[in-house]
């Protein structure tokens, strides 16, 4: 990327147009899990005579995840600001220690998810686990497609370096990951805690 | 192999059927067979499908949306036929296919007419008012075009393998759920609302960071036009209305596909929900078709009255005030659901507090006419057609608004005439007036004005007999959706409808006759200067079609009518000193390649075929995540090279005058 000065100007234009493009994106994914989550609210009693959240959650693996996902979210500012100062190995190194801990998650969420539809209380059985399923899986699709993410970043930061258009991406990742935390406190508030309380 | 696709699902079940899927296999094969014929397959494939250039797209936009017309018009001229024969008797159409046929034609005539119809006009539109060189996202842009089409493709699919949905427009459980509609209509009705829905999300943003982050120098938020700011509040609820239905067709895929409970009769699901999340975002989008006709008759209205806008400020709040508003409301399609009456009175008064901003606007219009010399081009004859017939639908909606006139006219045809009141005129007719009063700006000729007239005068006779006894019906009580009935008193009124709309198929056999002339005398009417109706605003300030980059240089604003400023300042069509090499975006195959892939993974999940699923799946992964590591999605233009197509411009004017 060789450019000259005036043209860095509407390069930059260009950039900050995507970051505004993918706020929006975000705002609209945020739509989604309000509406997920006014669905899992009207629906949580449903239990059609089955198990409800308080047999079924088990607070130390929802903290687990919960540390496991933040954990991941501090990792990912470490490697936002190493990226500013134009350290190639240490976002290399921050990006492998987040996707570690999303794998973390994720393999913690289906771990519980299987132990559940092998308890016979799989998102089929009743309205309330639909909406369960639903939400949570909803989120963990999202972390899921974060972990692919950060894998093709990491790919692009090996190979191409850290260009102004890879540290755009980079940028507009972390907003992702980052959403995805705050999204995940609303579960773990709305959907986990009221659950076992 | 195939899932559950078998033989059985061709349509030789019905000659009536039949004949619709022959219809649309001869109508793609004679298209096919006229491409090859004029040896145009590669510059269609280089110059227009992979085209990201916003006015390209916006043109393969309306072509979409014209296409569908014809097919939502076919189901409405059928639905006519049949009842206005069914008294006491079956009709032509057996009740499932009847039932089919109300459900597309809701769905094309929302989907894939009225949103690639609004679509297409702010991507031509727009970005010429803003004076900018193209979307924000050109290539996302495509992307919408394509995921839109995928949908339209998928309902046309449905006409010759299998059926389409029986479930009307809105698809409400249980009877859309698997246990009451077994067959694929429902996949299908899902998965083209899903696909296509995906895309008009992606418009939305691109359009919003357009309008927000590419406006050129000197405009402010209050000198934009009319139609940004329309197109600025239809994309923001774009963006927030549109996650609440693709929520609403996943739960009830999930209902359908994994047996889950979200909208079912047992095991602790909730049927009512579904109509929440489907109006929160089914109104909103009402005025994502209505907000951006208002732009076109606001800006239709100043130039053919040849005046400024009366109470630009107002307009600009009324706007915002509905797009605001237009979120509140969505109870006011169930009242009958069984809230309590204070939830009722809310949303009821939510849905007449409405009604003010609309009315600021009737005022908008009426006083930008009020001592204006009227010019009545077509364009000016859809305008005063819409403001006298859309009056009408306001005040039956706020009839339908009160919750107790609401139980007795609920889903009787009142409310399919008041519907149709608010979208005939208000939405089809400002597409139209925006069809008439840009296309010479897309093409560079103008539309025949003799034949636009008589198109209008159809259009609005027929709307009239067709919809206006429908009201009185609907106070004689009879239902929507009734595929036979036998009470003698209605058939009379039936039979005036169906005249009705074969006075709007004479209607749309004149827009086809002014295409034909327009293109047939385009030499006479050819737009040399760029502003053929000695316009106010940006767009005409550039050449017609205008060229690549829109804009030479880009223009430095300093009034809210800036062409119009430019005009009076004699700073307009002036040479400038020099030209500037201009960055513009590549073509790319990806956004058809990605809309293919949707086609086929929406049939996949239709049928069940889930290895083609999978392929289909991580072939999007693929070719999303190359295009996201391409760094080189741009070319330049030589400054010689602009300078070449503008002195070619100047050279046309000069000739001329």
């Amino acid at each position: 990327m060789s450019v000259m000065a005036p043209e860095r100007e509407t390069s930059s234009d260009a950039y900050q147009q995507r970051a505004l493009g993918f706020w929006l994106y975000l705002m609209s994914d945020a739509v989604i899990f309000a509406l997920l989550f006014a669905t899992y609210a009207t629906m949580v009693a449903n239990t059609d005579g089955g198990p409800s959240g308080k047999s079924l959650f088990s607070l130390s693996n929802a903290a687990l995840e919960t540390v496991l996902l933040l954990a991941s979210s501090t990792t990912f500012g470490f490697a936002s600001l190493s990226s500013r100062t134009g350290n190639r190995s240490a976002v290399l190194g921050w990006l492998l220690i987040t996707f570690l801990l999303g794998l973390g998650f994720v393999g913690l969420e289906i771990r519980e998810f299987l132990g559940m539809i092998r308890a016979g209380a799989g998102p089929d059985r009743s309205g309330f686990l639909s909406a369960f399923f639903t939400l949570v899986g909803t989120h963990g699709f999202h972390v899921s497609m974060g972990l692919t993410w950060i894998l093709i970043m990491s790919g692009q930061v090996f190979l191409k370096g850290l260009s102004v258009p890879v540290t755009s991406r980079l940028f507009r990742l972390g907003l992702f990951w980052h959403f995805l935390d705050i999204a995940w406190v609303g579960i773990f508030s709305i959907v986990y805690l009221p659950g076992l309380l | 192999m195939f899932g559950k696709l078998t033989i059985e699902a061709l349509p030789l079940y019905s000659a009536v059927a039949l004949t619709g899927a022959l219809v649309t296999v001869g109508g793609v094969l004679v298209v096919a067979v006229a491409i090859t014929w004029l040896g145009a397959w590669r510059s269609l494939w280089t110059e227009w499908l992979t085209s990201v250039d916003h006015k390209r797209i916006g043109i393969m936009y309306i072509v979409l949306a014209l296409v569908m017309l014809m097919r939502g018009f076919v189901d409405a001229i059928m639905m006519r036929a049949q009842q206005s024969m069914s008294l006491n008797s079956d009709g032509y159409l057996p009740p499932e296919h009847f039932d089919q046929i109300f459900s597309s034609h809701g769905t094309i005539m929302i989907f894939f007419m009225a949103m690639p119809f609004l679509t297409g006009l702010i991507n031509i539109i727009m970005p010429l008012q803003i004076g900018t060189r193209d979307v924000a996202f050109p290539f996302l842009n495509s992307v919408s075009l394509w995921l839109t089409s995928a949908g339209a493709g998928l309902i046309m699919v449905s006409l010759v393998i299998g059926k389409f949905s029986t479930a009307g427009w809105t698809g409400y459980p249980p009877f859309s759920g698997i246990e009451y509609s077994p067959g694929v209509g429902v996949d299908y009705w899902i998965w083209a609302l899903l696909i296509s829905g995906v895309g008009s999300t992606l418009s939305g943003i691109n359009f919003v960071v357009t309008i927000l982050k590419r406006r050129a120098p000197g405009m402010g938020l209050m000198r934009m036009t009319p139609f940004t700011w329309t197109a600025l509040c239809a994309s923001l609820l774009m963006v927030f209305a549109f996650p609440a239905l693709t929520v609403a067709c996943v739960l009830l895929a999930l209902d359908r596909l994994l047996g889950m409970h979200f909208f079912t009769n047992a095991h602790g699901g909730n049927m009512m929900n579904y109509p929440n999340l489907f109006w929160i975002w089914g109104h909103p989008e009402v005025y994502i078709l209505i907000l951006p006709a208002f732009g076109v008759f606001s800006e239709v209205v100043a130039t053919f009255s040849k005046k400024r806008l009366f109470g630009y400020e107002s307009l600009v709040y009324a706007t915002a005030a509905i797009a605001l508003l237009s979120f509140t409301v969505w109870l006011h399609h169930f009242f009958t659901m069984g809230s309590s009456a204070n939830v009722n009175a809310f949303f009821g008064v939510a849905t007449m507090v409405i009604a003010v901003p609309t009315g600021v606007k009737v005022f908008n219009w009426l006083l930008t006419m009020y001592r204006g010399r009227i010019d009545f081009h077509p364009a000016m004859l859809w305008t005063v057609g819409f403001v006298a017939t859309f009056v009408i639908g306001g005040m039956t909606g706020v009839l339908l608004a009160m919750p107790p006139g609401d139980f007795l006219l609920h889903n009787t045809t009142f409310l399919v005439a008041h519907f149709h009141n608010m979208i005939i005129p208000g939405v089809l007719f400002g597409y139209l007036a925006g069809y008439m009063y840009w296309f010479p700006k897309a093409f560079g000729f103008a539309l025949d004005r003799k034949w636009g007239a008589r198109s209008f005068w159809c259009w609005v006779i027929g709307f009239l007999l067709a919809f206006m006894p429908l009201y009185a019906l609907g106070f004689k009580g009879m239902p929507r959706r009734m595929e036979h009935y036998d009470d003698p008193s209605w058939q009379p009124y039936l039979l005036v409808a169906s005249l009705g709309a074969f006075v709007v198929l004479l209607g749309i056999g004149c827009l086809v006759m002014q295409l034909y002339v327009s293109i047939r005398d385009r030499k006479a009417t050819a737009d040399v200067t760029g502003d053929p109706w000695d316009g106010r605003t940006l767009e005409w300030a550039t050449s017609s079609p205008p060229p690549v980059y829109n804009f030479a240089v880009l223009p430095e604003i300093r009034d809210r009518e800036p062409f119009l400023d430019m005009k009076e300042r004699g700073v307009a069509y002036q040479r400038p000193a020099a030209y500037q090499d201009i960055e513009l975006p590549r073509n790319s195959f990806v956004g058809v390649a990605l809309g293919g892939l949707a086609f086929a993974l929406g049939f996949a999940v239709v049928w069940h075929i889930w290895w083609l699923v999978v392929v289909c799946g991580l072939g999007m992964w693929v070719v999303l995540i190359a295009r996201s590591s391409d760094d080189d999605t741009e070319y330049r233009l030589s400054a010689a090279e602009v300078a070449r197509i503008e002195d070619a411009r100047y050279r046309a004017m000069g000739s001329r005058t």
